[in-house]
C-alpha cells in the first residue's frame, strides 16, 4: 500500500486529475458568470420574477440555458449522449456519423501523406542534388500557413467533379507529408559513420544499406513524426469541411452550430473532435510500442 | 576516350533538342527565327560542360546559362502561340529543359558541396524554385489549363499588382491587428505560467501531460466559439491565436526550465545564488532554445489560427475573408495572391525569429561553427 501511496504522490495521475478537476470547476464558474447577464436581463423583464430571484435560481438557470454563451460541462455531456448513443450511428443526426466522415477523410489523407512523405525522404537521402535543392523548400514550407489553401482545394477539386472524401483527404495528405519527410530524412541519415563503414566492409550495396541499416534506424524518428502528422490530418479534414457548406463531418457541424448559435452543438463537436484526434495519436503511439518491441527496442 | 553516363544523357538530350526544331508546334506553325537561334545557342552552351578541361565553376555557370537560355526560347515559343497536346516540338523542348536544368542543379549543388560559400548553397534551391514557377507557367499556358483550376504565375502576379491595396489592408487586418497581439499575449502568458508552474512540482507534473495532449487537439475548432464571444472583428481572431499559442509555449517553457543538469544548479548554489539569480542567469538561458522552438512553431500556428478563424465570420477585410469570398467567386488567381502574401509573411516571421535565436542562443552546439 505504501508503494501505491508513493506512486500516487510521485506519479502523473494525481496531479493530472487534480488539474482536470480544477478546470471543470472553473468551467462551471465561467458558465455561471458568462451566462448570468442574459438570465438577469430575462428576470428583470419578467413581472413575476423582478427583484425576487435568488442566487440559486440564477445558478440553476445559467447552467440549463438553451443557447448559453458557455454551456456547462454536463450539458455538453448530455448533448454528446443524445447525439452519440441515442441515435443510430448511420443517421446524419448522429455525431458519431459526422466523426466517422471526418476521421475517414483524415485517415485516407494520413495514409497518402505518410507514403508520399516517406517516398520523398528516400529520394532526398539517395539523390544528393535533391537534398541540396529540395530540402530547403521542404523546411521553408513548414513556415507557410498551408491550411489557408484548404477552401481553394475543396472548391477547385469540386469544380472538376471531385467531391466528398477525396478533396479533404488531399488537404490532410498535404499537411501530413512535411513532418513525415523531415522526420524520415533525419531518421534515414541517423546511422553513424561508424555503422555505415561497418556495413560497407561487408560490401553491402546501396539497396542493402537501405534495407538493413537506414530503414530500421529511421523508425525511431518516423513514429514521432507520424503522431504529429495524424493530429494534423484531423485538423486538415475538419478545416476542409468548413468552406462551401459541406453537409457532413465535424467541421460542418461546427459551421452549422456557429450559423444558428447552437453553442451546445459546437462544444459537443469540439469535444468529439478532440477525442478523435487524441485517439488517433494514441493509436499511432500504440503501433509504435508494438513495432519497437518487435524490433527489439526498449520502448 | 571513355564515355560517362552523364555525357551520354547529355548527348541524347542535345539530339532530342535538335529534333524538337523539326516537330510541329500546335498553333504556332514553325519555330520563330529568334527562338530557334536562341534554342540552338542554348543547346551548344549547355553541351560545353561535357568537355573535361573546363574548370568546375565555369562548367556549372555554362550549364546554368544554357538552361536559362533554353527556358527563354521556350517562353518565346509559348508567346508565339504554341499550344495544346499536339505541340510536340514544345513538349520535347520542355523535356530537354528538364534534363538541362537538372544538370545545372546537380553541377551547382556539387560545387556548393565542395565550397563553403553561403551564396553557392542557395544556388540550387533558388534554381529549383525558379524552375518550378517556370514549369508552372509553361504547363498551364501550354496545355490551356482553365484559369479556375490553376492560374499561371503571371496571372497571380497581375492580381497582386492590381489588388495590392486590398492585399495590404488584408495583411494589416489579419497579421498586424489579429495575429501579432494574439501571438504576444499567448506566448507571453504561456511563458509566465510556465515559470510560475515551475515553482510547484505538483502542478508541473500535472500540466506537462495535459499540455502535450492539448497540443495534439484540433484547437482551431474553437474559432466559432471565439467569434461568438468576441464578435466578428480582430479580437476574436486574436483570442483563437492566444489559445493556439499558449500550450506549446507552456510545455516548452516547463521543459526548458528543466534542461539544466544537477551540476550547473549545484554550481549556482555554491555561488549562493538566490532563486531569482539562478532563474535569470542560468535556467532561463538554458531554456532559450526550447522557448525559441515554441516561438517558431507558434508563428506558423498563429497565422493559421488567424486565417482559419476568419472563415467563421469577419468584417469585409482580412486574408481568411479574402480567400473564402474569392474562392466563392471563382477568382482563383486572387486566392493565390493572398496565399503568396501569407506565405511571405509567415516565412518572414519565421526567419526573423530564427535570426533572433541565433543572437540569443549563440552558445548552443547546433549554432556553433566547427573551427
Amino acid at each position: 500500500m505504501n508503494s501505491l501511496a508513493q506512486r500516487l504522490r510521485d506519479g502523473h495521475a494525481l496531479p493530472v486529475l487534480a488539474i482536470v478537476a480544477v478546470l471543470i470547476a472553473v468551467w462551471y464558474l465561467g458558465a455561471i458568470w458568462l451566462n448570468s447577464q442574459r438570465i438577469i436581463d430575462l428576470y428583470e423583464a419578467d413581472e413575476d420574477m423582478k427583484g425576487k430571484w435568488t442566487t440559486s435560481d440564477l445558478i440553476r438557470d445559467t447552467l440549463s440555458m438553451n443557447r448559453p454563451v458557455l454551456p456547462a460541462p454536463d450539458q455538453v455531456v448530455m448533448e454528446l449522449d443524445r447525439s452519440v448513443l441515442e441515435v443510430a450511428p448511420t443517421s446524419n443526426r448522429s455525431l458519431l456519423y459526422h466523426a466517422w466522415v471526418t476521421l475517414s477523410a483524415a485517415l485516407v489523407g494520413f495514409g497518402l501523406g505518410a507514403l508520399l512523405g516517406i517516398a520523398l525522404a528516400v529520394a532526398i537521402v539517395h539523390v544528393k542534388t535533391l537534398e541540396r535543392a529540395l530540402m530547403p523548400w521542404v523546411i521553408a514550407s513548414q513556415t507557410i500557413p498551408i491550411l489557408a489553401i484548404a477552401p481553394m482545394i475543396i472548391v477547385v477539386l469540386g469544380s472538376i467533379g471531385f467531391v466528398g472524401l477525396m478533396p479533404k483527404a488531399f488537404i490532410s495528405a498535404y499537411l501530413c507529408f512535411f513532418p513525415v519527410t523531415i522526420g524520415m530524412v533525419k531518421g534515414l541519415t541517423s546511422p553513424e559513420p561508424l555503422q555505415l563503414d561497418l556495413i560497407r566492409t561487408y560490401s553491402a550495396n546501396e539497396g542493402q544499406i537501405f534495407r538493413k541499416l537506414r530503414w530500421p534506424a529511421s523508425f525511431a524518428f518516423l513514429f514521432p513524426s507520424l503522431k504529429i502528422a495524424v493530429a494534423l490530418a484531423v485538423v486538415g479534414a475538419i478545416v476542409g469541411e468548413l468552406p462551401t457548406g459541406a453537409a457532413a463531418g465535424l467541421g460542418a457541424r461546427l459551421l452549422a452550430g456557429s450559423y444558428y448559435g447552437q453553442t451546445v452543438q459546437i462544444w459537443s463537436a469540439l469535444v468529439l473532435a478532440s477525442l478523435v484526434a487524441g485517439l488517433s495519436v494514441a493509436a499511432v503511439g500504440w503501433a509504435e510500442r508494438i513495432t519497437m518491441r518487435r524490433m527489439g527496442g526498449r520502448a | 576516350m571513355k564515355f560517362r553516363r552523364g555525357d551520354i544523357v547529355l548527348a541524347v538530350t542535345v539530339l532530342a533538342g535538335a529534333a524538337a526544331l523539326f516537330l510541329p508546334l500546335g498553333g504556332a506553325g514553325l519555330w520563330p527565327r529568334a527562338d530557334m537561334l536562341l534554342w540552338i545557342a542554348a543547346l551548344i552552351v549547355a553541351a560545353l560542360p561535357a568537355l573535361d578541361y573546363l574548370a568546375r565553376p565555369i562548367a556549372a555557370f555554362l550549364a546554368l546559362l544554357g538552361a536559362v537560355m533554353a527556358g527563354a526560347a521556350l517562353y518565346g515559343l509559348i508567346g508565339a502561340g504554341a499550344r495544346g497536346v499536339h505541340a510536340y516540338g514544345l513538349w520535347l523542348g520542355v523535356i530537354v529543359l528538364v534534363v538541362l536544368s537538372w544538370r545545372a542543379m546537380a553541377l551547382s549543388a556539387a560545387l556548393a558541396a565542395a565550397n563553403k560559400s553561403n551564396l553557392l548553397h542557395l544556388a540550387a534551391p533558388i534554381l529549383l524554385g525558379v524552375w518550378t514557377i517556370f514549369m508552372w507557367q509553361v504547363l498551364t499556358v501550354g496545355f490551356d489549363i482553365p484559369r479556375v483550376l490553376l492560374p499561371p504565375p503571371s496571372d497571380i502576379a497581375a492580381s497582386m499588382v492590381a489588388s495590392s491595396r486590398d492585399l495590404a489592408l488584408d495583411f494589416v487586418q489579419t497579421f498586424i491587428r489579429a495575429m501579432i497581439p494574439g501571438y504576444l499575449i499567448g506566448c507571453g502568458a504561456g511563458f509566465i505560467v510556465g515559470v510560475l508552474v515551475d515553482r510547484v512540482p505538483f502542478l508541473q507534473r500535472g500540466l506537462l501531460p495535459l499540455g502535450n495532449l492539448v497540443s495534439a487537439l484540433p484547437i482551431v475548432a474553437v474559432a466559432p466559439i471565439m467569434v461568438m464571444w468576441f464578435g466578428f472583428d480582430w479580437q476574436s481572431k486574436a483570442a483563437v491565436v492566444v489559445i493556439m499559442t499558449f500550450f506549446p509555449m507552456l510545455v516548452s517553457t516547463i521543459a526548458g526550465l528543466a534542461a539544466l543538469s544537477r551540476m550547473e544548479l549545484d554550481l549556482m548554489r555554491t555561488y549562493a545564488a538566490t532563486y531569482g539569480q539562478t532563474l535569470w542567469k542560468a535556467r532561463l538561458q538554458a531554456a532559450m532554445p526550447f522557448i525559441f522552438n515554441a516561438l517558431k512553431i507558434n508563428s506558423t500556428l498563429a497565422l493559421i489560427g488567424a486565417i482559419v478563424a476568419e472563415f467563421f465570420g469577419t468584417p469585409v477585410v482580412g486574408m481568411g475573408f479574402r480567400i473564402s469570398t474569392e474562392v466563392g467567386r471563382m477568382n482563383i488567381s486572387m486566392v493565390w495572391a493572398t496565399i503568396v502574401v501569407a506565405a511571405v509573411a509567415g516565412s518572414a516571421a519565421y526567419g526573423a525569429l530564427a535570426l533572433m535565436e541565433r543572437t540569443v542562443t549563440f552558445w548552443h552546439p547546433s549554432l556553433r561553427k566547427v573551427a
